[in-house]
């Protein structure tokens, strides 16, 4: 995993709530068994339309302004990737280039598996969303620069948001790590839980009932 | 001291370690597999030529790719058929138990896993979709994962965690004649939001939760997720008990007395603290329908759109706004004046033999509405759809219009062949209403499978309270 630790880029605004899974990456893209190659499907339905039986872009939509074709940061409002547990979804904003997206909150799974993709989610308040939106309206190619170890998104004028982090996402993010390395070196812990339990509920064994 | 919730006793009773940083190795009892969240988890085994930790704690099931027509043909579809025959092979590989998609106890996952006894009381149940909070009914620690942490549980049984807070969802009374545990939950979800339960593990409970059935507490927990939160369970309790006594993976002899007797103290202690709580009751529930795009925008059968210009948040005014335009609805119309083109009875959500019952119940001796395209019932499993033939409702859907499919997830998130049409609209007991969630431009409202079947015979929502039975 790619670890995560000052990024300066172009900020997308996404400026709808409860953006869910099922609109991040459509389920006729959940058929595919590798995890790469989505970023072509995000958010599918809202970016192409059908014209004469083919795709075309959709101008309407933000992402296929291009003025935002390098952004790297997606700015969203409330409740993003509420739904599905598919983790299809960090794949495909991150295949598409996306690394961190600023919100007022995040669902809780979705959450997680973006910490798994090197994704990192940034929980600023209601307020200091709005005005990154209004500011994002009224300065084209308007860029941010993220700070993962201060846990501050700085702007170019040098205003400073401070940002909460869970302080285990924080070390995976900046090092990269692949957590089933770091799970296995407890395996006595986990031998042990498992023998203890094995005597106290057999049941939950199947070979043992 | 204060004492202990449900989700304290389940939680503590996993805890492997804590990190000095507060993180918690939580072990995994239970594992559900199917194809679609699997393949890469699989994938990254192979490839760290990892084994499985613990074989017989999982255990898998084909559902969200399966074709609900002539199961015998195979699949069609070239890529959903790659990802069966994945699944399929993969077990085989790692030696992990699977329902076929030809065995009779293939079905929804969230279906089968209580069905088979393979979720008990107590247990910690993961699986790579977002509506395993349906385990919660039985008094287990439920939540959807995704694929990196499939992987992590079948290299580790374990997965890293941090407790969330406590939230309690007392409902008093009783549920009127004909309003469900469907109901009360989009009730609850209208109350809370779609995301008030973010953060928290909701615990259901009250007169009104503890007097459903088992398969009630299911349509419940199972839409925790669409609150918000990732879990949701409900204390256990005799109903719970007599459940699971003779399911095919349930204990038996003397370790099921050893176990009903541990599981009889998996409730929230009469002075457990809870971090929020939200009250309904019962009594004020009606039958519920969505309008919009989000679970949320819901409300009874008698009432009529709301308008977004009445809204003073901005926000949400926009949303309503899109939610209207997308599904082509005009604020202040009737609920009850909303005509459908297709009805979808199934899911993880309503598939069980009680929602396949209520449904029947409301269609028998009618006929579905001329203007109704579809009217498809998909039972949850082969056993459910076995039992249901048993009983007969097969023959009253199929005298009613209706179709009767072969188990899986279908129409719900039509990964298969079942889907809308661009512009059409379904009366869906599932579980999620969001945009092309049921097809690219389909238009869902979730309700009951009475609200459903009565929808399929008038060709528009009914309150269904009204009906009368044949």
């Amino acid at each position: 995993m790619e670890a995560f630790t000052v990024l300066e880029a172009i900020v997308a605004p996404l400026d709808r709530p409860n953006v869910d899974t099922d609109a991040i990456i459509p389920k006729q893209f959940l058929k595919t068994i590798e995890r790469q190659g989505l970023g072509k499907h995000l958010f599918d339905a809202w970016r192409y339309l059908e014209q004469d039986g083919k795709q075309v872009d959709n101008p309407e939509f933000i992402l296929n302004q291009p003025i935002y074709a390098d952004a790297r940061i997606l700015l969203a409002r409330e409740n993003f990737g509420c739904g599905s547990s598919r983790e299809h979804a960090p794949w495909a904003l991150a295949d598409y280039g996306f690394r961190a997206i600023i919100a007022p909150s995040f669902a809780d799974i979705f959450a997680n598996n973006c910490v798994q993709n090197g994704i990192l989610l940034i929980r600023l308040s209601a307020d200091e969303v709005d005005h990154l939106f209004h500011e994002v309206a009224a300065n084209p190619g308007y860029r941010l620069r993220i700070d993962l170890p201060a846990q501050e998104v700085q702007t170019m004028g040098d205003n400073r948001y401070s940002f909460p982090m869970d302080p285990g996402h924080k070390h995976k993010l900046l090092n990269g790590l692949d957590d089933i390395q770091l799970t296995l070196q407890h395996e006595g812990a986990i031998r042990a839980y498992e023998a203890a339990r094995r005597q106290s509920a057999p049941w939950l064994f199947r070979d043992a009932v | 001291m204060a004492g202990k919730t449900l989700y304290d006793k389940l939680w503590e009773s996993h805890v492997v370690l804590t990190e000095a940083d507060g993180a918690v190795l939580l072990y995994i009892d239970r594992q559900l597999l199917h194809e679609v969240t699997s393949p890469q988890a699989f994938s990254g085994l192979r490839a760290a030529g990892r084994k499985a930790w613990r074989i017989d704690a999982n255990i898998a099931t084909a559902d969200h790719n399966v074709p609900t027509t002539d199961r015998a043909a195979g699949i069609v579809d070239p890529t959903s058929r790659l990802q069966v025959d994945t699944l399929d092979q993969n077990c085989a590989e790692f030696g992990i138990e699977e329902f076929g998609m030809l065995d009779p106890r293939q079905g929804i996952v969230h279906v089968i896993a209580p069905e088979q006894g393979l979720t008990l009381p107590g247990m910690t149940v993961v699986c790579g979709d977002s509506h395993t909070a349906t385990h919660g009914a039985l008094g287990a620690l439920a939540f959807g994962i995704g694929t990196t942490e499939v992987e992590h549980v079948l290299a580790t049984q374990c997965l890293w965690a941090r407790k969330s807070k406590s939230l309690r969802v007392w409902v008093d009374g009783e549920l009127g004649r004909g309003v469900t545990a469907k109901d009360m939950v989009l009730a609850i979800i209208g109350k809370m939001g779609t995301a008030g339960g973010t953060g928290y593990a909701i615990e259901f409970a009250g007169p009104a939760v503890q007097a459903l059935s088992v398969e009630g507490r299911m349509t419940l927990c199972n839409m925790a997720i669409e609150a918000g939160a990732r879990s949701g369970m409900v204390g256990v309790d005799a109903i719970t008990i007599d459940y699971l006594r003779g399911r095919p993976y349930a204990p038996v002899g003397r370790i099921w007395d050893q176990a009903v007797a541990a599981w009889s103290e998996l409730h929230s202690d009469a002075d457990a603290r809870f971090d929020a709580e939200i009250r309904l009751h019962a009594a004020d529930i009606a039958p519920q329908v969505t309008w919009g795009t989000s679970p949320e925008m819901v409300a009874e059968i008698s009432a009529t759109i709301p308008d977004p210009a009445q809204e003073a948040d901005m926000v949400r005014r926009k949303g309503w706004t899109d939610a209207l335009a997308y599904m082509d609805l005009q604020a202040n119309t009737p609920l009850s004046a909303i005509t459908l083109d297709k009805v979808f009875i199934g899911s993880c959500t309503n598939a069980r033999i009680e929602d396949l019952r209520a449904a029947a119940a409301v269609a028998k001796g009618h006929q579905k509405a001329a203007s109704v395209k579809v009217a498809m019932v998909v039972p949850g499993s082969g056993l459910v759809k076995a039992q249901a033939e048993a009983e007969g409702l097969d023959k009253i859907f199929k005298e009613a219009g209706f179709e009767w499919r072969e188990p899986g997830c279908s129409m719900c998130l039509a990964m298969n062949a079942d889907r809308l049409e661009p512009g059409e609209r379904c009366a869906s007991t599932s579980n999620r209403n969001f945009e092309g969630r049921q097809g690219a431009g389909g238009r869902t409202h979730l309700v009951s499978p009475a609200m459903a079947a009565a929808a399929a015979i008038a060709g528009h929502f009914v309150d269904v309270r009204d009906w009368s039975a044949k």
